[in-house]
C-alpha cells in the first residue's frame, strides 16, 4: 500500500476533508457538466467560474467564507446572463465574453483592495487556483447539500433537459417553457461551478465541469451511462489527484507540495486524450449517411 | 503622468490597444471568444513557466499562446463545424494551461506577487527593453491580419462561398489563431492575461454594434481600445487601483452604451 501513498494519509484531518469535498465536487461536476456539454455552453460554464471568481475575491475582501462569494456571484451571473440571452447562439457568446471581462476588472480590484487591507499576497492565488486541504470542516455540510441540491434539481428536469438541449423546437411544441428550464439549468449549473472553484479554484473548476463528461460522451452516447462514467472519471481523478499531492511533498522541491489542482487537470486530459487513442467506432462510418457527413464529395 | 517614466507605458499600452482593437475584431465577427479567452490566460502559464526558469517572460508566453492556438486548432479540426465541440476542445486546452500555470507558481513560491500582475496586469512595470520586442510583435501581428484580411473576412461572412473559391476555412481559422496569441503574448504582461481579454471583446463587440461596416467597425474598434486603455491608465494613475479594473469596466460600458444607442 505504501508504494502507492505515503503513511499517514487516511489519518490525516483535512486529507480526509478534502477526500470527503472532492468527491461531492466531482460527482456533482460530472453528472451537470454532461448537459453542459450537449447543450453547447462549455464557455457559459467557464464564465460562471471566472465570475465566482468576483465573489471569492469579494468574500476575500470582507472577510466571510469564499463559498458563499462563489455561490453568490455565480447565481447572479448565471441570472444576468440568462437576462442578456445566452440562450440564444447568434451573439450570446460576446455578451458573455463582455459580463465576464467586467467582472474580472471588478474581481481585480477587490483583490487589490483585499490585499491593501489584509497585506496577505497568497489570496489571489487560493481564489484563482483553490486550495483543497484548507477547507474548514464547518463548510463541509453546506457543500454538500449544495452539490446534492443541484444533482436534484438536475434528475428531476433531466428527460425535459435533454429534450430542450436536443430539439428546442419539438420541446416547445411539447408545451415545455424552454426558457425557464435554460434559467433553471444554469442556476444548478452555478451552484456546481461554485463548488468545483472551492476544491480547485475558479479558473481550473472548468477542467472538472468539461473533462469528464466529455470523455465519456466520446465513450458512449446514452446520457445516463455517460452521466455514471463521467461522474466516475471525475471522482477517480479528484482522488488520485489529492493523493498525488499529498505524496508530492516527498518530490523535488522537498517540502512543498505541488498543487492538487494541476494533478486533478493532468489526470482529467489525460483520460480525455485516451479516448482519441482508442476508437475503433469511428475508423468506419456505420451508415451512408454519416460517411457522407464526414468526407463531402 | 507623463513623465519619462510613464512614456514607455504610454507607448507600450498604444500598441497593445490598437492590435487588441484589430485582432478583436475578428475575433468577435468569427465567433472566436472563447479562444480569445483562452489564449492569454493559457499564456499566463508560460509567463509562470519562464519566471521559474529564470528567462525573459515574453518567450514563455510566446510558446505557450502558440502551442495553445495550435493545439486548439489541430483537436477541434476533427469536428469541424461543430461550435459545442470546438467549445469543448478550447476549454481543455485552456484547463491544461491554467494546470500548468498553478503548478509552477506553486514550485517557484515567491511570485505571488508576480502572478497578480500577470493575471491582471501591471502597465506602470514596463521598462525601455521591453517597448521594442512588444512594438515588434505588434508590427508583425498587425501586418499578418492585413495580409490575410481578404481571406479573413470571406471565412467568417461567408464561409460557403469560401469554400467554393477554394480557401481553406480550417487553415485560416488556425492563422486567426496563431495570429491572435502573437498579439496575445505581447499584450499579457501589461494589461494582464485576464484583461487582454476584455480589451479585445469590449471595444469591437461596442464597434460592431454601431456599424456593420467592416472597414468602419475595425477602426471604430481601435478607437474605443485607445480610448479605454487611455482613460484606464489615466484613472488608475490617479487612484492607485489596478489597470485591469478600469479596462474590464470600460469595455463594458463602451459596449452597453453602443446597445443603448442602437436600441434607442
Amino acid at each position: 500500500m505504501h508504494y502507492l501513498f505515503e503513511p499517514g494519509l487516511l489519518s490525516s484531518g483535512p486529507v480526509r476533508t478534502a477526500l470527503l469535498v472532492g468527491a461531492v465536487v466531482a460527482i456533482t461536476s460530472g453528472i451537470i457538466g454532461v448537459y453542459t456539454v450537449i447543450r453547447g455552453q462549455s464557455f457559459a460554464g467557464h464564465s460562471l467560474a471566472d465570475v465566482a471568481t468576483t465573489g471569492g475575491a469579494g468574500a476575500f475582501l470582507v472577510g466571510i467564507n469564499q463559498f458563499w462569494g462563489f455561490l453568490a456571484a455565480g447565481v447572479a451571473a448565471a441570472g444576468l446572463m440568462e437576462a442578456i440571452g445566452v440562450q440564444r447562439r447568434r451573439g450570446r457568446d460576446v455578451a458573455t465574453g463582455v459580463v465576464l471581462g467586467a467582472a474580472l476588472g471588478v474581481a481585480a480590484l477587490f483583490l487589490y483592495l483585499g490585499t491593501l487591507r489584509t497585506s496577505t499576497t497568497g489570496a489571489s492565488f487560493t481564489v484563482l487556483f483553490g486550495s483543497i486541504f484548507v477547507i474548514s470542516p464547518d463548510t463541509v455540510p453546506a457543500l454538500i447539500a449544495s452539490g446534492v441540491i443541484a444533482i436534484l434539481t438536475v434528475s428531476l428536469l433531466a428527460r425535459v433537459l435533454l429534450l430542450t438541449s436536443l430539439s428546442p423546437d419539438l420541446a416547445r411544441g411539447r408545451g415545455v417553457n424552454v426558457r425557464l428550464v435554460g434559467a433553471v439549468y444554469l442556476i444548478a449549473l452555478a451552484i456546481s461551478v461554485s463548488l468545483a472553484a472551492v476544491a480547485i479554484g475558479a479558473v481550473l473548476s472548468t477542467a472538472l465541469l468539461i473533462g469528464p463528461s466529455a470523455t465519456a460522451l466520446r465513450v458512449t452516447k446514452s446520457p445516463v451511462r455517460a452521466m455514471a462514467a463521467s461522474a466516475v472519471t471525475g471522482l477517480a481523478a479528484t482522488w488520485l489527484g489529492i493523493v498525488l499531492a499529498y505524496d508530492s511533498y516527498y518530490w523535488p522541491p522537498y517540502g512543498h507540495g505541488w498543487p492538487v489542482s494541476f494533478f486533478v487537470v493532468a489526470l482529467v486530459l489525460i483520460g480525455y486524450l485516451l479516448t482519441y487513442v482508442r476508437r475503433p467506432r469511428r475508423l468506419a462510418p456505420r451508415s451512408p449517411h454519416e460517411g457522407a457527413e464526414c468526407s463531402p464529395a | 503622468m507623463f513623465s519619462s517614466l510613464m512614456m514607455n507605458t504610454w507607448i507600450t499600452a498604444s500598441i497593445v490597444a490598437v492590435i487588441a482593437g484589430v485582432t478583436g475584431f475578428f475575433a468577435v465577427l468569427r465567433g472566436s471568444t472563447f479562444a480569445a479567452h483562452a489564449i492569454p490566460n493559457g499564456a499566463f502559464a508560460g509567463a509562470a513557466g519562464a519566471s521559474l526558469l529564470g528567462i525573459n517572460v515574453i518567450w514563455g508566453l510566446a510558446v505557450f499562446a502558440v502551442g495553445g492556438a495550435l493545439g486548439i486548432g489541430a483537436l477541434s479540426s476533427e469536428t469541424r463545424g461543430r461550435k459545442a465541440r470546438h467549445d469543448v476542445v478550447t476549454a481543455l486546452a485552456l484547463v491544461l494551461m491554467l494546470g500548468l500555470g498553478a503548478l509552477f507558481v506553486s514550485v517557484s513560491s515567491q511570485y505571488a506577487e508576480e502572478t497578480y500582475a500577470l493575471l491582471f496586469g501591471e502597465v506602470f512595470g514596463v521598462s525601455q527593453g521591453e517597448v521594442l520586442p512588444i512594438a515588434g510583435l505588434g508590427i508583425a501581428a498587425a501586418a499578418a491580419i492585413g495580409l490575410a484580411f481578404r481571406p479573413l473576412m470571406l471565412t467568417s461572412a461567408l464561409p460557403e462561398v469560401a469554400d467554393a473559391r477554394g480557401v481553406s476555412t480550417r487553415r485560416t481559422e488556425l492563422y486567426f489563431l496563431v495570429v491572435m496569441a502573437l498579439a496575445t503574448s505581447m499584450t499579457v504582461p501589461v494589461v494582464g492575461a485576464l484583461l487582454m481579454f476584455s480589451l479585445m471583446i469590449g471595444p469591437a463587440a461596442a464597434a460592431r454594434s454601431v456599424t456593420a461596416r467592416p472597414g468602419v467597425a475595425m477602426a471604430l474598434s481601435v478607437v474605443i481600445a485607445l480610448a479605454t486603455v487611455w482613460l484606464s491608465i489615466a484613472l488608475s494613475y490617479r487612484t492607485n487601483w489596478p489597470l485591469g479594473f478600469f479596462v474590464g469596466v470600460g469595455g463594458a460600458v463602451f459596449y452597453l452604451v453602443a446597445q443603448v444607442r442602437r436600441a434607442a
